[in-house]
């Protein structure tokens, strides 16, 4: 059975693009069908951190105005064994779309693939309420900040009230050393003011950028920090029960690794 | 250092104080979305009340949720309604 899910933040920034081409990448490792659609009408940028801007011909909206067919606009990436991205326009202004017409295309696509994923602009105007509109789940991307919490909240209010069902929290570029000294919220900080079960913890990790300056999401490098918390997070979405990494260097995955060496 | 630091200042860490103020907001923000919901809830008091007081209509009834602490000391939210009242006892409408 295939799961529409909308990757959201209501503040821009936090990630939901890079989160949402390295769970799209994850889950492709997986051995799921997976397709990343880009509903950031006018400001395209999936495809640049997927490393797919070559390769684009048709556009969400050719599709939805009819211009092609739906296999036409699906770009494959040719690095996983069934990942797709169907691209946002570039040119057109986010009224080109509709929430009935967004809620067709996930339909189709739902015959095609186990995932999909859609990337949603930052805001609650328009472009947002397209996003939600075909989608079964939503994954609320935030960083430990007030400003970007504070975005987070009034988007789960505004999920519920789309009745879309429990939204799940993933807490991005977590600095563990600023979190023991007290200088950052912890994520039992930001569970308890949103009130939403936790997806998944991403540390904040430098490999990011250099992945994303690559146009190769972290999620496929086995020896990235927040390659590791993409992957449990992916596999959490199959349904398995993996317990949230532990972010401190000193210990958990990434120390085991380093001692590997050290013997 | 900076552990020392914290150890011994009685100030707290920026991140609680981040904490703190994200809670205070979204008390506000949580309830100003809601002015529908108020204004729902507003109406079924009114009726509640008036079953056994005389509720002055003309000047009307103000609810909002403000802000408390506790005896922990926690901010918490609080619903405060000012319903004048004309008369204590309610008159008996004669029976039809």
């Amino acid at each position: 059975m295939s799961e529409v899910y909308v990757v959201t933040s209501g503040k821009g920034g936090v990630g939901k693009t890079t989160s949402t081409a390295n769970l799209g990448a994850g889950l492709a490792l997986l051995e799921k069908r997976v397709v990343l659609v880009d509903a950031d009408i006018g400001l395209r940028n999936l495809d640049v951190v997927m490393g797919l801007e070559n390769r684009i011909v048709f556009d969400i909206i050719d599709i939805i105005q009819g211009n092609c067919r739906l296999k036409q606009a699906l770009i494959r990436d040719k690095r996983y064994p069934n990942l797709h991205l169907l691209p946002a326009a570039q040119t057109k202004d986010k009224d080109a779309v509709t929430p009935e017409q967004m809620k067709k295309l996930c339909d189709e696509l739902r015959e095609e693939f186990d995932y999909i994923l859609i990337d949603c602009p930052a805001g609650i105007e328009q472009g947002f309420r397209n996003a939600i509109a075909g989608a079964d789940k939503a994954i609320v991307v935030t960083t430990p900040e007030v400003s970007a919490v504070r975005d987070a909240d009034r988007i789960i209010g505004l999920l519920e009230a789309a009745e879309i069902e429990s939204p799940m929290l993933l807490l991005n570029r977590v600095r563990i050393n600023m979190v023991k000294r007290g200088d950052m919220m912890a994520l039992e900080d930001v569970t308890e003011i949103l009130a939403i079960d936790v997806l998944g913890v991403v540390p904040d990790d430098e490999g990011i950028v250099i992945s994303t300056n690559k146009g190769e999401p972290c999620v496929a490098d086995s020896a990235s920090f927040a390659g590791q918390a993409f992957r449990d997070i992916c596999r959490r979405m199959t349904g398995e029960n993996v317990p949230l990494m532990d972010l401190d260097p000193d210990k958990g995955f990434f120390a085991k690794f380093k001692n590997m060496f050290r013997k | 250092m900076q552990f020392l630091k914290n150890l011994f200042s009685k100030e707290p860490s920026s991140g609680s104080l981040a904490k703190d103020r994200l809670k205070l907001v979204l008390i506000h923000d949580r309830a100003n979305c809601n002015t529908d919901l108020l204004e729902m809830m507003k109406n079924d008091i009114m009726q509640v009340i008036a079953k056994y007081m005389d509720i002055d209509e003309a000047v009307g009834m103000d609810i909002n949720i403000e802000q408390t602490t506790d005896d922990n000391n926690n901010t918490v939210p609080v619903l405060y309604a000012n319903i004048p009242i004309k008369n204590m006892r309610k008159k008996k409408k004669p029976k039809k």
